[in-house]
């Protein structure tokens, strides 16, 4: 990584040291150390099974890391909880939907944005009094193109507009990083723009930090600014797009697969 | 302003709506239109285990917790009423003295516990509950000298809310206006005012937050919430409404034992009322305690009466025995608990909805 030499506030904004997780004797992410910038959206692309939305997990707190360590902004989050690693602005939209089923559309976004509002525990004023939280929540519905589906429980929603309520909630946390699992997978042809115009707004936006797992190669090339592969656990590329894809080694062994099993399986 | 005194969640039923008038006008009115020692009874605890229910369902509707200490914390309401009248004498401060003894004993015992077993997992918490509650309940029987042991204790309360006082000689509409009736309206208005405040704290930001994390405690963790901490305090608010129900029947009953407040058996009617009326909805637990508490009260009479008439038939004559209410209530729960999986409120509510599907 070519880092060195840069001036501080080029400073990454998350890094990972030597970051490994071990399940059993299968190590699913091995010692993989890589800093990510303002700005910059990096696409993490691999095969199947690579280790990349675990990769993502040891980064969220959603698993224990075996070794390595997490750094935020220079500090060591290693040892911090999940919600507390979001709290300090890290944002996730997972791959699999992870919604409140039995609330609304509406009131899924507006738990994000009263965890993002910090309104703590109050236990006796209005949920329906905070208009400043709901206009929050109405906006980004609208962001996401969801208004129309305003007051339906999250369970009734079609995988579609699932998928963008979860990227709805993440936005609504106004993380400093951005977290997509495969935001697009499993939705129609007329619905992925959504989401990639508003990765791309995020992006125009500046001074976010945003990482993508991503498979659609077409997708990758149009957004990302790096392309960091892993493959069994190991970061085996880093760099930018044109190389990374040309480069013959990643053509033969990962990306080419990748793609492949992903259009066969359509 | 109706809206906001029922926390802008209101019944969103025509069906609904007029059961909950029916049951509030019925407690209060019982005293006249119903006179006799066993009407007002069964008012007084509809309206005690309307609240002892929707503290429950705070914790298991709202917040998706199992627990099988709720009934220990309505004990520790009413034996602090009943220890402190009789250690200290019937009088207004020993009622203080009671009253902030055990809720500060329930605060302690439901944080203690939280906070102990509701990191490891939910599951955990329920075992723990079941356990400390065993425990409390043979202390409480072992402690004979405070308790009253198996026997409970007959204890004083206040002149003013006794049978003895007497506002006038007269009678209104058929009641003694007494002691007994002042307790009785006490208990009824103290009731609606707790559950309005629960209504209040379920649809409050922090309620939302606890029906987010029994949804999907994975997500609410990554948004950002430390569920213990909302789950721990869900079960104490559950403890402190709990045991305040505690403390109104206590001042009620005048008489407090392990099988008035503390045994299994009422946790499981609990359980039963909040199932039945429909879980995460808080007006379940009116629904629910009213049919359970007028099944409990009237079912034998009716069975009586039915009894009397077919005696004679064999088979049939012997299972509508009086004696074979349980049967009957149990019978009744099971087939409602088959035709409303979302109790009645749950099912009140979705045949409303499905009459008007644009107005949301
Ligand atoms: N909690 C877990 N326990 C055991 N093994 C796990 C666990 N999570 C992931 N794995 C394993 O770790 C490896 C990496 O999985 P991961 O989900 O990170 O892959 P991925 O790159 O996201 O794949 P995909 O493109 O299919 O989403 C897989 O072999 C998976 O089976
Ligand atoms: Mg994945």
């Amino acid at each position: 990584m070519s880092n060195a030499g840069k001036v501080l506030s080029d400073a990454p904004i998350l890094e990972t040291r030597g970051l490994t997780v071990r399940f059993g004797g299968h190590v699913a992410v091995n010692a993989v150390s890589c800093a990510f910038h303002r700005g910059t959206l990096t696409a993490i692309v691999g095969p199947n099974g690579a280790g990349k939305t675990t990769y993502f997990n040891l980064i969220s707190g959603q698993i224990p890391a075996s070794a390595g360590e997490v750094f935020l902004f220079g500090e060591n989050i290693s040892h911090l909880p999940a919600p507390l690693r979001t709290r300090r602005g890290i944002g996730r939209a997972f791959q699999l939907t992870n919604l409140f089923p039995f609330l609304t559309v509406h009131e899924n976004v507006r738990i994000a944005v009263q965890a993002r509002a910090n309104v703590g525990i109050k236990l006796f004023s209005l949920w329906n009094s905070r208009k400043d939280l709901i206009g929050k929540a109405d906006a980004i519905l609208e962001e996401i193109a969801l208004a129309h589906q305003r007051n339906v429980p999250a369970m009734n929603l079609p995988h579609g507009d699932q998928r963008k309520l979860e990227v709805g909630m993440m936005l609504a946390l106004e993380p400093e990083v951005f977290m997509f699992d495969e935001p697009t997978a499993g939705m129609s042809v007329d619905e992925v723009p959504v989401i990639l115009d508003l990765i791309k707004r995020i992006k125009a936006s500046g001074g976010k930090c945003i990482l993508l797992v991503e498979h659609k190669m077409d997708v990758v090339r149009e957004l990302a600014d790096r392309i960091v592969v892993l493959h069994n656990g190991t970061l085996v590329a880093d760099g930018a797009p044109a190389e990374v894809i040309a480069s013959p080694v990643v053509q033969e062994a990962y990306l080419g697969v990748a793609q492949k099993t992903k259009e066969a399986a359509r | 302003m109706l809206a906001n005194i029922f926390s802008q969640d209101l019944p969103r039923s025509k069906v609904l709506t007029v059961i909950l008038v029916v049951i509030l006008a019925g407690l209060l009115a019982t005293p006249f239109i119903f006179p006799g020692a066993r009407s007002l009874n069964v008012g007084a605890k509809i309206a005690v285990f309307i609240v002892l229910a929707a503290s429950y369902d705070l914790m298991l509707g709202y917040t998706g917790i199992v627990s099988f200490a709720h009934t220990m914390c309505f004990g520790i309401g009413a034996y602090g009423i009943g220890i402190a009248s009789t250690q200290m004498g019937p009088t207004w401060t020993a009622m203080a003295v009671g009253v902030v003894a055990a809720l500060l004993l329930s605060t302690v015992l439901a944080l203690g516990i939280s906070l102990f077993s509701l990191r490891v997992r939910a599951i955990f918490f329920a075992m723990i509950t079941l356990a400390v509650a065993a425990a409390f309940m043979t202390m409480a029987s072992q402690l004979s000298d405070w308790t009253g042991g198996e026997d409970g204790l007959n204890f004083k309360v206040p002149e003013l809310i006794s049978p003895a006082f007497s506002l006038s000689d007269e009678k209104f509409l058929g009641a003694s206006l007494d002691g007994k009736l002042i307790a009785y309206y006490l208990v009824v208005v103290v009731s609606g005012g707790l559950f309005l405040l629960m209504l209040r704290i379920v649809n409050s930001p922090f309620g939302r937050v606890l029906m987010a994390i029994r949804d999907n405690d994975f997500r609410s963790e990554a948004l950002g919430y430390r569920n213990v901490i909302y789950r721990s305090l869900s079960s104490v608010l559950a403890a402190v409404f709990a045991t305040l129900a505690g403390i109104l029947y206590a001042l009620w009953l005048r008489y407090n034992g392990p099988g008035t407040t503390l045994s299994f058996d009422i946790m499981i009617d609990v359980l039963l009322i909040v199932v039945i009326g429909g879980m995460g909805t808080l007006y379940g637990a009116v629904v629910g305690s009213a049919l359970f508490n007028i099944a409990q009260g009237y079912l034998q009479d009716l069975l009586k009466l039915a009894h009397g008439n077919i005696d004679t038939i064999p088979v049939i004559g012997a299972l509508f025995h009086p004696d074979r209410w349980l049967f009957w209530l149990g019978l009744l729960f099971v087939l409602s608990i088959y035709f409303f999986p979302f109790g009645i409120v749950g099912k009140l509510r979705a045949g409303a909805l499905a009459r008007k599907p644009t107005a949301t």
